[in-house]
């Protein structure tokens, strides 16, 4: 096991230059920075060379890279497009982005197995073919269009809540923007569980488990569940990661301060600093997400982990 | 029919009730290309000790049979349609669900084919054995993981002591499949159901698996039932066979007789199949054609398009299973066959 960990480590490695450089070299390619800077502006042209100087943009593109990196390792992310550290902004939206990820999360698992349980084990009887539909029908439907459904019904005509989340994000404001962007991965948790489920429920050792005498509920949890989670589990650990990818058509219906905002001013602004930065924890948030899976992943299936 | 439930009564004691009676079983599937009746008014008793073992090819519904015994049945889209499971005297098919639960492991247990399978592979064997004296005795996890141990020492495991908490695909098939004996003899039912314990494992296993089964069965005078598509298999452990096809059974005899002389023409081309030295080369099939289809099973006898003796009453009568005798009408105990021509087949 301890092997196992090293070596999905070293694994990551790679993963993480692969795609902060390749992040970089989109960036880079926006267009020039100083005249973003200057929001196009007629600039004197020995002054642009000089801020080109300091920011290290008459280097080649490789060194630009590894002076980014090595000052991000030494916790300098650089000056976002207001003037303000990266990090300040960090501070504000990841806990705005990870509330919010959080609630849709714990909504996509909870109620995304229970309707997968629920329709596999009626598989062909009426909520199951209820689910089928309904799951089918969020998943064509584009998210935006989920979220501003929902919040001109829920919260413009019904008022049940606000339809803009407070500042500081709080939990109870959180939820329906939270279901909304849970929505599409629930409904593939949903389906994922059905099909696993009804796989898993006529094999071999369930029926076994039935021939023991062991109580029906024991065979659903001990048994059958245990099985079937398996493939569901593996989702949930890499949609972690696209859920917080996600979150930025959530965050601007709901009017949400977090990473989705940030991001998208960096991006109009032409701030290489805020998306590089922001991009690269999204990275390494994502990169752990998908270590922890397999290493969950190991876990769950002995036939993994001893393999 | 007098003559069919005279030959129903098999057993060598017959003043004490047998374990286990099934008179007149009925099982169907209800699915999508019609009703396949799989069973179709099955008799047969096993009592304390004894063993019986069911032969027939694939498909002739003897793991059906056995799973509404066992009331694992899969239902939908299986259901047993008629008929009585005699347990201890009392008849299984009105007894309640969570009643039916109790006895199951408990007082009757299987082991199945393919223990690779059967076995779930994310728990450890130790926790699969366990579990049968957690849930039914509500004994503590250590105390369970110890008499798991016990068991797999019981059915010849080394290094159980170590192996406890390993995964069943980590041991060998006939280790497992001896996990599979072990778990089924946990809390020391009454009856064990073999549905084809040795198939899936090599030849020189087999036996070894197979005087275990023997062996344990002394031991605890259980009753076993040993269900099997190989004649050879079971042809040392059983004491009498009951011999299915097209879900019914069409012979039945004590196990040497049935070797020696059989009375059914089905019967007669399984022994010709079985491969011999002194036959090499020769066609080894006897019997021609497949095994009807369950949905459209021929009228009258089910067995009359692939039998050599075939008349024309064959097609449309349905032979009871008729108690078998010498030539010279000397009886022949817990003999039965279902043909009309069972005389022409046993005396020539
Ligand atoms: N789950 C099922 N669904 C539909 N039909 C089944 C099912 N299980 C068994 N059957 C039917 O019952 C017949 C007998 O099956 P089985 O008892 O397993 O045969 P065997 O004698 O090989 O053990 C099969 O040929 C099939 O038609
Ligand atoms: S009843 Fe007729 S068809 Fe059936 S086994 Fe006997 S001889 Fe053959
Ligand atoms: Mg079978």
């Amino acid at each position: 096991m301890g092997r196992y960990v090293i070596r999905r480590l070293l694994q990551m490695i790679p993963v993480f230059i692969g795609t902060t450089f390749l992040i970089f070299y989109m960036v880079y390619a926006l267009g020039d920075p100083v005249n973003a800077m200057f929001a196009g502006k007629a600039v004197d042209p020995a002054v642009a060379a000089q801020i080109r100087h300091q920011l290290w943009l008459d280097r080649p593109l490789w060194e630009q890279y590894l002076h980014y990196m090595g000052n991000i390792f030494q916790g300098n992310f650089g000056t976002a497009y207001n003037g303000e550290e990266v990090t300040t902004l960090m501070g504000t939206a990841f806990p705005n982005t990870l509330k919010l990820t959080t609630v849709a999360f714990s909504i996509e698992c909870v109620l995304g197995i229970l309707l997968g349980v629920f329709s596999g084990l009626k598989r062909g009887r009426f909520v199951d073919t209820l689910v089928l539909i309904l799951t089918l029908l969020v998943i064509s439907i584009p998210v935006f269009v989920i979220g501003l459904v929902a919040q001109y019904f829920i919260a413009v005509k019904w008022h049940i809540v606000d339809p803009s989340v407070a500042y500081g994000s709080p939990w109870q404001d959180l939820i329906l923007p939270g279901a909304v962007l849970a929505s599409v991965s629930l409904a593939y948790v949903a389906r994922l569980t059905r099909t696993s489920v009804a796989e898993n429920v006529r094999a071999d050792y369930v029926r076994t488990a039935v021939a023991k005498g062991l109580p029906r509920r024991r065979v659903v949890t001990n048994h059958l569940l245990r099985n079937s989670l398996i493939p569901v589990v593996t989702f949930l650990g890499t949609d972690l990661g696209a859920l917080m990818g996600g979150a930025l058509v959530t965050e601007r219906i709901f009017n949400i301060q977090g990473v989705g905002y940030y991001l998208y001013q960096g991006i109009l602004q032409q701030n290489s600093p805020t998306v590089v930065g922001f991009v690269t924890i999204l990275v390494i948030v994502y990169l752990v997400a998908n270590l922890l899976v397999d290493l969950l992943y190991a876990v769950l299936d002995p036939r993994i982990r001893y393999a | 029919m007098s003559t069919a439930s005279s030959a129903r009564m098999t057993t060598a004691d017959t003043t004490e009730a047998p374990l286990l009676q099934v008179r007149d079983l009925h099982v169907e599937f209800r699915t999508r290309e019609g009703v396949a009746k799989a069973v179709n008014g099955v008799n047969y008793s096993v009592s304390a000790g004894e063993t019986l073992a069911i032969l027939g090819e694939s498909g002739s519904g003897k793991s059906v049979s056995s799973q509404a015994v066992m009331g694992i049945l899969d239902s939908p889209p299986g259901f047993i349609t008629g008929g009585e499971i005699l347990f201890k005297g009392r008849d299984l098919l009105t007894v309640g669900r969570e009643d039916r639960r109790k006895i199951r492991g408990a007082q009757m247990a299987m082991v199945f084919q393919d223990a690779l399978s059967a076995l779930n592979p994310v728990l450890t064997v130790g926790y699969q054995l366990g579990e049968m004296f957690r849930t039914h005795k509500g004994t503590s996890r250590k105390d369970a993981k110890t008499k798991a141990v016990e068991l797999m020492e019981r059915v010849g495991i080394p290094g159980a002591r170590e192996r406890v908490n390993q995964y069943p695909h980590q041991f060998s098939g006939g280790m497992r499949q001896r996990v599979m004996i072990a778990m089924a003899l946990a809390l020391e039912p009454d009856l064990i159901i073999a549905d084809e314990p040795t198939t899936a494992l090599d030849v020189t296993v087999q036996a070894q698996v197979m005087e275990l089964l023997a062996d344990l069965q002394r031991e605890y005078n259980m009753g076993l039932i040993l269900i099997t598509h190989d004649l050879g298999v079971v042809a040392d452990v059983a004491d009498k066979i009951a011999v299915m096809y097209a879900g019914r059974i069409v012979e039945t005899a004590p196990v040497h007789e049935l070797y020696a002389r059989p009375a059914h023409p089905y019967t007669k081309g399984l022994l010709e199949s079985i491969p011999r030295l002194d036959q090499k080369g020769r066609d080894l099939f006897a019997i021609k054609g497949l095994p009807p289809n369950l949905v459209r099973i021929p009228a009258g006898c089910a067995f009359n398009p692939r039998c050599p003796m075939a008349q024309e009453i064959c097609r449309a009568e349905v032979p009871p299973l008729f108690a078998v005798t010498e030539a010279d009408g000397a009886e022949l105990a817990g003999r039965g066959s279902a043909c009309h021509f069972w005389k022409e087949t046993l005396h020539g």
